[in-house]
């Protein structure tokens, strides 16, 4: 295992910002990038990396020879530190600027350099969160390009594979520029963000030791977290919105089955306290994604169900 | 007649509304948007000043001006450039989605309500970091369409720029991509307004609106811009981090080797850069907010190839 600096950025009055990269396996090889948080709240991001250079440390000797390995936690600990989402000092997104751009302003130039040193990798997996004010249930999302192989989704042996149709917005994301740029691309998402669940971090890092095992990196027997993953497009995902604001409680789990009519949640006047509305499900499926926040704006996306025919 | 194209129950005992201002009637129509970023006002005195000389000359009003001052409520009551409670670009969530969330769905709404308008003018403030000229930006795709309506606006600069993938989340590409032309006026600075620039561009409007045939009183001239495209657009980053400090004014004609100004440390003493221009042309952009980093924009100049 080596640390080493990526890059570093110089600040006015804060100390310089280095990005670090862990490099395991063979140095010379190109196999597996992983990219940790790229935004100042993705705090699980970041840990469930930290857990997994943790696992890889005591499996370094079970890393196949010709496998190279690099796992980049935290690129923007500029505006972890000060409680920002995205760059401080002008509130850009690092994951809006891929593959980014060396003479351009500097989120553009901090991109280009977390893409320089993560390209030309065989894999690359995004430790992502949704734009979405909220959580969904463990999954891996490929982006459609056109490039993409849906099946490869499966090795993480996590209990959903998502296939998205890129927005005009996807183009710059660290996922879409690196299979444009030939590299197989993954994003997981885990259920946490700001707050660190240990859980999930360990449902995470088996997920990315049990890909590695498939690909041929790691001589490892890891039993997957679910032995028969569904793969979907994520536009079939059904919305629930709400249409009255108010305070939301939440009546069933991520990942839970429901029926067609079970109460997802409900909507109470935040003051009074009395039911203002009773979101229910319109369809047999599994709670995919919830609202996180307490307080809920009216037409929002309170829930999204992932129906038991989608496909 | 004032009205809300939208009204979406907050949380706690409030509704975030987006007001329009319709004066006239008639066939022809013309859309004023503006606060679509919170943090760009530029467009407040524009609609304000607009609004009141079409009320005080009614009669020669021929159609519609539909005047949308605050399409983003949210981010220009809390100082906030994106929509608050996201804290995304309402600019990169266009055409919306009227099942999607309440961003989508307010994006959405908004195109619903301007499409099928003779013309459009949406007014930006760049950001509060950087002072520009007044000028109209026009995406390569539409130029043919959109550059000769925006000679009318008064503006001093036309920039055809070229098409990038992400920007077809624009209100402007949304529109545009309906066939109602849109054009995006970027002027003075963020959390700011310039009333100079306010009222050439009010000028402006109103001589567009006597082409479209929906105004019958005489119309101050209106200057000639200057039309380019990328390849006359030369940049100057800041080559490292400090405080960036002018030494030429914005609008000035620079020459080639002219300092434009000096990244310093304030702690020190010392000049970290000094940073010249590349070309001779028009310092139209030019940096006001001091702090900068590595590749902070400090100016552009219109000039050059």
């Amino acid at each position: 295992m080596k640390e080493q600096i990526l890059f570093s950025i110089d600040t006015p009055y804060r100390q310089p910002l280095p990005v670090k990269g862990w490099l395991f396996g063979n140095e010379s090889q190109k196999s597996l990038a992983i990219v940790g948080a790229l935004r100042g709240n993705e705090v699980q991001q970041m840990f469930i990396c930290s857990r997994l250079i943790q696992r890889l440390k005591q499996l370094e000797d079970r890393i196949r020879p010709d496998a190279g390995i690099l796992i980049v936690p935290c690129a923007n600990q500029f505006s972890m530190n000060v409680g920002k989402r995205f760059w401080a000092a002008d509130n850009t997104d690092i994951n809006r600027m891929f593959p980014g751009y060396n003479e351009g302003e500097t989120t553009q130039r901090i991109a280009d350099r977390i893409f320089r040193a993560v390209q030309g990798f065989s894999y690359g997996i995004q430790l992502a969160t949704i734009y979405l004010p909220g959580l969904c249930t463990p999954n891996v999302r490929i982006m459609h390009t056109g490039y993409e192989e849906p099946l490869e989704g499966l090795d993480f042996g996590l209990p959903y594979v998502a296939i998205r149709d890129p927005q005009p917005y996807d183009t710059t994301t660290l996922n879409y520029n690196w299979q444009i740029w030939n590299t197989h691309a993954f994003s997981l998402y885990a259920s946490a963000k700001e707050e660190v669940s240990e859980e999930s971090a360990e449902q995470m890092v088996n997920s990315i030791l049990h890909f590695m095992a498939c690909k041929g990196m790691l001589d490892v027997d890891i039993q997957p977290l679910c032995e028969h993953p569904r793969v979907f497009r994520e536009s079939s995902l059904k919305n629930i919105l709400n249409s009255c604001g108010g305070l939301m409680l939440k009546r069933r789990k991520l990942g839970e089955h429901v029926c067609a009519g079970d109460v997802l949640a409900e909507i109470m006047d935040p003051m009074e306290g009395s039911l203002l509305e009773a979101l229910t499900a319109p369809c047999d499926g599994v709670v995919f994604y919830y609202h996180g926040a307490n307080l809920i704006a009216g037409h929002e996306v309170a829930c999204r169900i992932l129906r038991d025919d989608s496909v | 007649m004032i009205s809300n194209i939208i009204e979406v129950p907050l949380a706690v005992g409030e509704s975030l509304t987006i007001p329009r201002n319709r004066i006239g009637s008639g066939d022809k129509r013309l859309c004023i948007v503006t606060g679509t970023h919170g943090d760009e006002l530029e467009g407040q005195y524009v609609a304000w000043k607009l609004a009141s000389i079409l009320h005080q000359n009614a009669d020669h009003l021929h159609g519609i001006v539909d005047i949308y001052p605050a399409m983003n409520p949210l981010g220009i009551c809390t100082m906030s450039r994106g929509m608050p409670l996201v804290d995304l670009d309402m600019n990169r969530l266009f055409p919306g989605n009227p099942n999607g969330n309440m961003s989508e769905y307010i994006t959405s709404r908004i195109v619903e309500d301007i499409a099928g308008a003779d013309c459009c003018i949406d007014i930006h403030a760049s950001n509060i970091f950087l002072r520009e000229i007044p000028q109209v930006r026009i995406n390569v795709n539409t130029a043919d369409t959109l550059v000769p309506l925006a000679k009318y606006l008064n503006m001093d600069f036309v920039w055809v720029h070229a098409a990038a993938t992400v920007l077809e989340s624009t209100l402007a590409h949304s529109l545009n991509s309906l066939n109602t032309p849109t054009l995006v006026v970027e002027m003075g600075i963020g959390m700011r307004t310039t009333t100079e620039y306010g009222d050439r561009l009010v000028v402006g409007i109103l001589a567009l609106m006597a082409h479209l045939g929906m105004w019958d009183l005489p119309v101050s001239p209106v200057s000639p811009p200057i039309v380019s495209s990328d390849g006359s657009v030369s940049f100057i980053n800041a080559p490292c981090a400090g405080m960036f400090f002018p030494t030429s004014h914005h609008t000035s004609y620079v020459e080639a080797g002219q300092q434009i100004g000096v990244v310093a440390d304030p702690l020190t003493g010392e000049t970290c850069a000094v940073l010249k221009s590349p070309v001779t042309g028009l310092l139209f952009t030019l940096r006001e907010y001091p702090v900068v980093y590595e590749g902070s924009l400090i100016a552009r100049i219109l000039g050059g190839s």
